[in-house]
């Protein structure tokens, strides 16, 4: 058994320890907002937090989450609000056909709790998931919008 | 009205809508067989300006679905795969409804319910073909909710006034669900006339689109998504090579594998069943067969096919005389371009989930083709049409990849031969290498100018392959017909009707891999061939680019008469120059597609050896604009995807294996090449809504090898692009 929490609930999963923690997100805990694109760390659709780092799911094993914690898009507002990358996501009306876009905001959320106010090449060097749709010129937006989201939450 | 597909049976008393049938398609393109050439040449014609009739049922009681409970339910027959199509389709029912978007639920039709699009989503075509049916469908059962409200209330049905969703008249009101609550029978009037777009009140609103909030929350609306219970999980052993037989088959080791449940062997596939979805791809790596390549393949076999004057000739646009025979005055300019393999690479990958029960199936799939797809599993598995619903889902990314999603027969084969429902997926491996890829192309341009400057002929030769008349499904008459088709043909023609000569000719050759549709066809590289080609006439005869396409666009033809306007406004709004400015070099480049012309300015500057875009000045005319913020969202992301196929994207082949096969290595645009500013100029002005999704990644290709001409002096004449 190899046990941690998702979303603050603890969970454990009887599974071999090497299968990618993506797949037992989606297919074991029913958690489909996180998605397959490549299964090699490519793509950055599985993108989640481990302790509250950004990571590609596809591409590591289950047993590595021991005892972590991990939140996903569905994890992602609090209380019932949408995150402020979520909030910004909207305002903007970023997704296309959407595929993509849990794994962009999982990525952005990351970024702006390590870089609060990023710059455009903040931007670029950090977000570097792949939009088939290439929404890319949106996001770019929603992102400086979520950050000015969270800086005036957090001053409230 | 709370069961849409039996009341379909019983309800419909008059229908005054043409159907337009495969059937009908198929005569039509037979019939042309003695007049080839010339019924080629109008069709082709046809394919740049014209949009087709629907073809499908637009019975209100096929389309729309009231409840008791007062919910507006709209079964759309058109999947949306990204493009916003169920939010426009809901504004055109809201509109003649008189209801406000929030009390419609758009859900995608299942292939049960009969509501079935005889076409496909796809080519642009889903708001622009439904523009006009749709509405009519919204105000018949607009009026059929009167005729019943003045029955119900006992009023004069001239005395009803509807208010968002709400009929009243001297005190009394009802609502759409209390007018069908309890009505089981009802009559269909003939559609009343539509509202004049001057009374527009939700048409033309960029509202929100209506899937924003469960794409932003992550809900499971994709068909990679959907499950059932007890399900199990499929893997599929597929080609990793191209033009090779697979066979003799060894299964041992693989059915000897933890998890697996059995090892399909049915239809010419070989599929593992088991518990999970590793267990299943683990195990269908231990499938041992041989490979016999019928020949060997690399890219150099490919190019020395794909070549001009290689192949099936057809002229396409012919006006006046080819290049060679115009007269001996002046020069001869003649250029060649080129453009590559290209993959679809959309982010969900192909697959389905199927529950073979009681001699039924259920099948929920990502297609842009539940018809096609429910027939060709009813034919596979021998059962009846009626025994097959296709139930389809959001799509993760179309682009034409899933115009053709056979891997709904093998889960359905899968799901009978294990009795339980099965899953089953590519991976992205299995998805790049078994791609309908975009085919490569090449062009020779040719021109004649004169010592003065005048241009007395332009000729666009090109060479691809099959796309649109290789499609498995069309009937097989049509291929013959046809051969060169409309699809890689796409955008190839010369627009500029005011030379004096002007013709394209096409070159068809067969590949030894799937080709199929990629967003636009052959829109991109034939307007970046026509389109460099255009400006380095300009660049020759010492004109203005933009001036210069204004000067061959004479016809006071409506197409042409927009194609201007597109011209003119995006080089007054970007303030084209062919001046360099602090480094930056603006581009210039035009097309018309589908009857929607863009033209587009781009700004470019050259960092670290990269081409970088800054800026993309767009003017695009797409008719009435249903929704301008979605229509916006689809110019940007055209031009993103455009930038990528332009800089970035190629697929490669050596020894029967086409590579890359993973993101990273097949090079695509990231959140670092996309342009920060884009600024589209919707032109108003027609009185339709056009087609939207593809048309702007027309002039992008060649917007930027414009530039970089101007930058560097250097032509660029290859995608994707090579500075070195």
């Amino acid at each position: 058994m190899i046990s941690f929490t998702i979303n603050g609930e603890p969970k454990s999963v009887d599974v071999d320890g090497d299968t990618p923690l993506l797949w037992v997100v989606r297919d074991e805990l029913d958690l489909k907002g996180t998605k397959f694109g490549c299964g090699k760390a490519a793509c950055g659709a599985c993108t989640l937090h481990i302790d509250g780092a950004a990571v590609r799911s596809c591409s590591y094993p289950v047993k590595m989450a021991e005892g972590k914690d991990i939140i996903t898009i569905e994890g992602l507002g609090q209380d019932g609000a949408l995150h402020p990358v979520q909030q910004a996501w909207k305002e903007h009306v970023v997704p296309q056909c959407g595929y993509c876009q849990p794994g962009f905001m999982m990525a952005t959320a990351a970024m702006l709790d390590k870089i609060p106010q990023p710059t455009d090449e903040d931007i670029d060097n950090n977000i570097l998931n792949v939009c088939r749709c290439a929404t890319y010129y949106r996001m770019r937006k929603a992102i400086h919008r979520a950050a000015e989201i969270k800086s005036q939450t957090k001053v409230q | 009205m709370t069961n849409n597909q039996d009341d379909k049976k019983k309800g419909v008393k008059r229908r005054k809508f043409l159907k337009y049938s495969g059937l009908g398609l198929a005569l039509i393109m037979g019939g042309s067989w003695l007049g080839r050439n010339t019924i080629r040449r109008a069709i082709f014609k046809n394919s740049e300006t014209t949009i087709g009739p629907y073809l499908g049922d637009t019975s209100p009681l096929l389309w729309l679905q009231i409840s008791s409970e007062n919910q507006i339910f709209l079964h759309s027959a058109k999947v949306e795969m990204g493009q916003g199509t169920f939010t426009g389709l809901a504004q055109l029912v809201a509109e003649e409804l008189e209801v406000s978007i929030d009390k419609i639920k758009v859900v995608h039709a299942q292939t049960k319910s009969g509501n079935l699009d005889g076409f496909a989503t796809g080519g642009s075509m889903s708001i622009a073909t439904l523009w006009k049916p749709l509405r009519e469908t919204a105000a018949i059962m607009r009026e059929m909710m009167r005729a019943k409200a003045a029955e119900k209330l006992g009023v004069d049905v001239k005395s009803l006034s509807l208010d968002n969703g709400i009929f009243s008249s001297a005190g009394k009101a009802m609502t759409f669900g209390e007018i069908v609550d309890g009505v089981s029978d009802w009559d269909i009037p003939d559609a009343p006339a539509l509202k004049p777009p001057s009374e527009f009140k939700i048409i033309g609103k960029g509202i929100p689109r209506i899937d924003l909030h469960d794409k932003v929350i992550g809900a499971p609306i994709f068909g990679m998504d959907a499950s059932y219970p007890d399900m199990l999980y499929a893997s599929v052993v597929r080609p990793r090579l191209i033009d090779a037989v697979m066979s003799n088959f060894d299964v041992a080791e693989a059915e000897s594998m933890p998890g697996v449940i059995k090892v399909v062997q049915e239809n010419g596939f070989v599929g593992v069943v088991a518990k999970s979805r590793t267990e299943a791809n683990n195990a269908r790596k231990k499938v041992k067969f041989d490979y016999t390549p019928n020949r060997n393949w690399n890219l150099s076999d490919i190019e020395e096919t794909i070549k001009v004057g290689n192949g099936t000739k057809t002229i396409i646009q012919k006006h006046g005389d080819p290049v060679d025979d115009i007269s001996e005055e002046g020069e001869v300019i003649s250029m060649e371009f080129r453009s590559p393999i290209g993959a679809h690479a959309q982010m969900e990958p192909n697959g389905a989930v199927a529950h073979f029960k009681d001699g039924a199936v259920e099948i929920k799939v990502s297609t842009q083709v539940p018809k096609i797809t429910r027939d060709e599993v009813a034919k596979a598995l021998g059962i009846s049409k009626d025994k097959v619903n296709i139930i389809p889902t959001y799509l993760g990314g179309g682009f034409g990849r899933r115009l053709h999603t056979p891997n709904a027969i093998q889960a359905a084969i899968m799901s009978r031969a294990v009795g339980k429902p099965v899953k089953s997926f590519l991976d992205r491996k299995q998805e790049f290498q078994n791609d309908t890829f975009r085919p490569p192309s090449h062009h020779v341009m040719k021109a004649r100018i004169t010592e003065a400057g005048e241009i007395l002929g332009v000729e666009h030769n090109l060479a691809g392959g099959d796309t649109l008349f290789n499609y498995p499904l069309l009937p097989s008459i049509a291929n013959a017909a046809m051969r060169a088709d409309i699809g890689s043909i796409r955008g190839g023609s010369i627009m500029y009707d005011g030379l004096p000569n002007y013709r394209a000719t096409y070159y068809h050759s067969d590949l030894p891999f799937a080709t199929s549709f990629w967003r636009s066809l052959g829109l991109l590289a034939n307007t970046f061939a026509i389109e460099s080609f255009m400006d380095e006439l300009a660049i020759k005869t010492k004109q203005s680019p933009v001036e210069m396409r204004l000067k061959y666009l004479t016809q006071d033809d409506p197409h042409k008469i927009r194609i201007r306007n597109v011209i003119q406004a995006a080089a007054k709004k970007s303030g084209y120059s062919d001046e360099i400015v602090n480094g930056r070099a603006m581009g210039f480049a035009a097309s018309i597609d589908t009857g929607s012309p863009c033209a587009q300015v781009v700004e470019v500057s050259i960092v670290d050896d990269e081409i970088k875009v800054h800026k993309v000045t767009v003017a695009f005319d797409c008719g009435i604009a249903v929704n301008p913020d979605q229509v916006r969202a689809q110019v940007e992301g055209c031009i993103c995807m455009g930038i990528s196929a332009t800089l970035f994207e190629k697929m490669e082949l050596k020894d029967n294996k086409l590579y890359p096969t993973i993101y990273g290595a097949y090079e695509m645009a990231l959140m670092r090449n996309s342009p920060k500013e884009i600024d589209v100029v919707l032109i108003e002005g027609a009185d339709f809504a056009g087609p939207v999704g593809e048309p702007p990644l027309g002039p992008i290709g060649a917007a930027i090898g414009n530039a970089v001409r101007r930058l560097t002096g250097k032509r660029l004449t290859e995608l994707p692009m090579n500075l070195a």
